[in-house]
């Protein structure tokens, strides 16, 4: 049989010493070449800031604060796209000053729309554009962040969906997979049923082969998805880019400049509006 | 007249291609409901009588409505925002309204939506839970079942729901396959099904091939059959039967009941479309290494729009959604499509990695391994796949082209369905 619990208290414990304060992990906000529209949706996040703030340790986040702690960070967001010598070093140090490298919105995923420069002759570029062009230092391309490191997550969009980004660092936070599809955003639009612009009206729309997460936003106002999403898992441009062809009538220059534009950089985008390019100099 | 009448329709039957063995598939389905009951007459201006009485008896009343040039379903208040006098334009991969009959409200053919929305919708809480030590606490269930009186439903989405009964574990044991659904069976019994018979099928509608249209036979509280200065109403249910007798109906005269056998005759002939459903099983279940899966996978998007807008197409995912704290978790099912990449992806990699893959899966799932695992086609015939589709690609077209083509291997290498209709689920 068990003993009976003695009523008597056992013998003082040492005294505990005070919990620590928990370790909040670090996290790391940078800007590249961009508008700081994505850095943006994170502070449009007002319901969750507080708990956000509280969550993670805002350590280096110079939109949002001027204190900057000393790396290394746990999670490293970076916005915009690597565009000049400067930049192509800064983000070798910042991969190494974070565990956690996340490229978010069309610009760190793709080289964004600064990279239709990569298609054209920059320098020409600047001597229409500054007064003193000589003062420009500037790179052939604007390029991705996963071109220059490894990249270990990538948020797309033009700007970044705020929900997703609270559901990455969610999921990072508790070490879990993020729920980020890769889906089109048909099934998105569908679901909340939404009228589709393609078949009813006829529009040209690249729901189809655009990578959901942003709420169909422009189906909900009418208006056709403009693939600010970028390339959905495996997309079917060509099948697309046929019915556009076929059925509305739109010339390939035209459907080159659909594809080719925020994420136009990034492939299968890139070779799909070569593809039109091509075809739309065969019409000339 | 009656005897020409039931002429046409014998003869209408005759030229489909075995309508009754397609038949069989779908009547033998559940019946749940009295036979209709004796046809009455429904003055136009008592639909609006209709619609207050369903909303004084707490229900909230769902009706085709015209949203941005389509008609959707969504929650009316009164007959005013029926689409009245709006017919449409079904192609495929296009769909426009246009101008209707000025006189009649339900002139048009199915929309996007299906009831399938509100049975079994595209996104929906199933709990909240907190996470305690080793195990977690339900702190909240799925939402109430709204009480919902869906107005318009069409015969081949009664079937569809008949079909989806059969999936979430409904009333018949003996096809019941997979886990029952408690919020789908409350929604179904206490969601009201108010029919009304197509007298005017879209470009892309099929019913008569499936035996699901264009007039409703059973599964229905109420039904309607439009004419000009009202509607032809049956009741199919008890509860149909008490509203019935609170609707200032009266007796039909005879040319109104022929009027309304005339039109169901002429829409039975006015089919966009045929799908030959003849031994359409054993078809596809040849051709399971057909070239010509390779040939469709090339205007295949893959984008899930058949599967969104289909009324039987039942696939989901679930995800847990933390807060930042890790603590409350919310598990949310959405409506899935087999033609995603991700909602194949396991451990092992995608399970269908092409699109060969994935269209030959949904439409050899459609129309064939459904009646192994289901005992019923499905395909109703609503045609909704073949509007939808962005790059309009037809469900007809495609059994027919792989009916036509003789490059298939001779027979199947190996048991064609992993469900066997006879044996046990796995």
């Amino acid at each position: 049989m068990a003993e009976a619990p003695t009523a008597e208290p056992a013998a003082e414990p040492a005294a505990q010493p005070a919990p620590e304060p928990r370790r909040r992990p670090r996290l790391a906000v940078y800007k590249f070449s961009s508008c700081d529209g994505c850095q943006l949706q994170l502070l449009n996040l007002e319901d969750e800031l507080l708990a956000l703030a509280d969550a993670v340790e805002i350590a280096y986040f110079l939109e949002a604060r001027r204190q900057e702690l000393p790396p290394p960070y746990d999670v490293g967001l970076v916005e915009g796209s690597i565009s000049t010598p400067e930049e192509e070093e800064r983000i070798q140090t910042v991969r190494r000053n974070c565990k956690f490298l996340v490229a978010i919105g069309a610009c760190a995923t793709s080289g964004g729309i600064q990279s239709l420069r990569n298609w054209a002759n920059v320098e020409e570029f600047t001597r229409h554009v500054y007064a003193r062009p000589q003062w420009i230092k500037s790179l052939e391309t604007a390029t991705p962040i996963a071109a220059h490191v490894f990249v270990d997550f990538e948020l797309h969009g033009c700007p970044v969906n705020p929900r997703q980004l609270l559901e990455l660092v969610s999921a990072l936070l508790n070490h879990r997979r993020p729920n980020i599809p890769t889906h089109c955003l048909c099934i998105e639009c569908k679901r909340r049923g939404l009228p589709c612009v393609l078949s009813a009206h006829g529009e040209p729309c690249l729901g189809p082969i655009t990578q959901a997460g942003c709420g169909a936003l422009c189906p909900a106002v009418g208006r056709a998805c403009y693939g600010c999403f970028g390339p959905m898992e495996q997309p079917r441009i060509g099948a697309l880019g046929e019915r556009f062809a076929q059925a509305q009538q739109r010339p390939p220059a035209e459907i080159m400049r659909m594809i080719r534009s925020f994420n136009g950089y990034l492939e299968p985008f890139k070779q799909a509006s070569d593809h039109y390019e091509r075809q739309a100099a065969q019409q000339d | 007249m009656l005897r020409a009448v039931a002429r046409r329709r014998q003869r209408a039957a005759a030229s489909l291609p075995n309508r009754d063995a397609a038949m069989k598939g779908t009547t033998a389905m559940v019946v749940s409901h009295a036979s209709p009951g004796a046809p009455r007459f429904l003055p136009r201006a008592a639909l609006a009588d209709l619609v207050t009485l369903l909303q004084d008896e707490g229900f909230t009343v769902v009706g085709p409505t015209v949203v941005d040039g389509v008609v959707m379903y969504r929650p009316i208040d009164s007959p005013d925002d029926l689409p009245h006098g709006v017919n449409d334009v079904q192609q495929r991969g296009t769909y426009r309204l246009a101008e209707g009959d000025p006189e009649l409200t339900f002139e048009f053919a199915s929309g996007p939506d299906s009831p399938k929305r509100f049975l079994f919708p595209p996104q929906q809480q199933l709990m909240q839970f907190r996470v305690q030590g080793e195990g977690f606490e339900v702190t909240a269930g799925p939402p109430d079942v709204p009480k919902i009186a869906l107005l318009g439903v069409r015969p081949c989405d009664l079937a569809a729901i008949r079909v989806q009964d059969r999936v979430f574990g409904q009333d018949d044991p003996a096809t019941f396959r997979c886990e029952s659904e408690p919020w789908y069976e409350q929604a179904r019994e206490q969601t009201l099904l108010v029919a009304v018979n197509c007298t005017s099928p879209g470009g892309n509608c099929f019913c008569v091939s499936w035996g699901t249209g264009p007039e409703a036979h059973e599964g229905f509280d109420l039904s309607l059959t439009e004419l000009r200065d009202g509607f032809i109403c049956r009741a199919g249910s008890p509860r149909g039967k008490e509203l019935a007798a609170k609707l200032p109906l009266r007796e039909p005269t005879r040319t109104e009941l022929d009027l309304a056998e005339l039109l169901m005759n002429r829409a039975c002939e006015h089919m966009g479309r045929a799908l030959d459903t003849a031994s359409v099983k054993e078809l596809l279940e040849q051709k399971r290494e057909d070239s010509h899966w390779d040939e469709v996978a090339q205007r295949c998007l893959s984008c899930g729009n058949c599967t969104m807008v289909c009324p039987t197409c039942f696939c989901s995912t679930v995800t847990d959604v933390t807060d930042l704290s890790g603590e409350e978790t919310t598990r949310v099912r959405s409506w899935e499509s087999c033609f995603t990449h991700q909602f194949s992806y396991t451990v092992a990699g995608p399970g269908r990695d092409s699109l060969r893959s994935r269209y030959r899966h949904w439409l050899r799932h459609k129309l064939c391994t459904w009646q192994d695992q289901f005992g019923v086609s499905g395909c109703v015939g609503c045609g909704r796949c073949i509007t939808w589709c962005p790059v309009g690609i037809d469900i007809t077209q495609e059994v027919q082209a792989l009916r036509n083509d003789s490059t298939s291997l001779p027979a199947p290498i190996a048991p064609a369905c992993a469900f066997s209709s006879e044996g046990s689920p796995p």
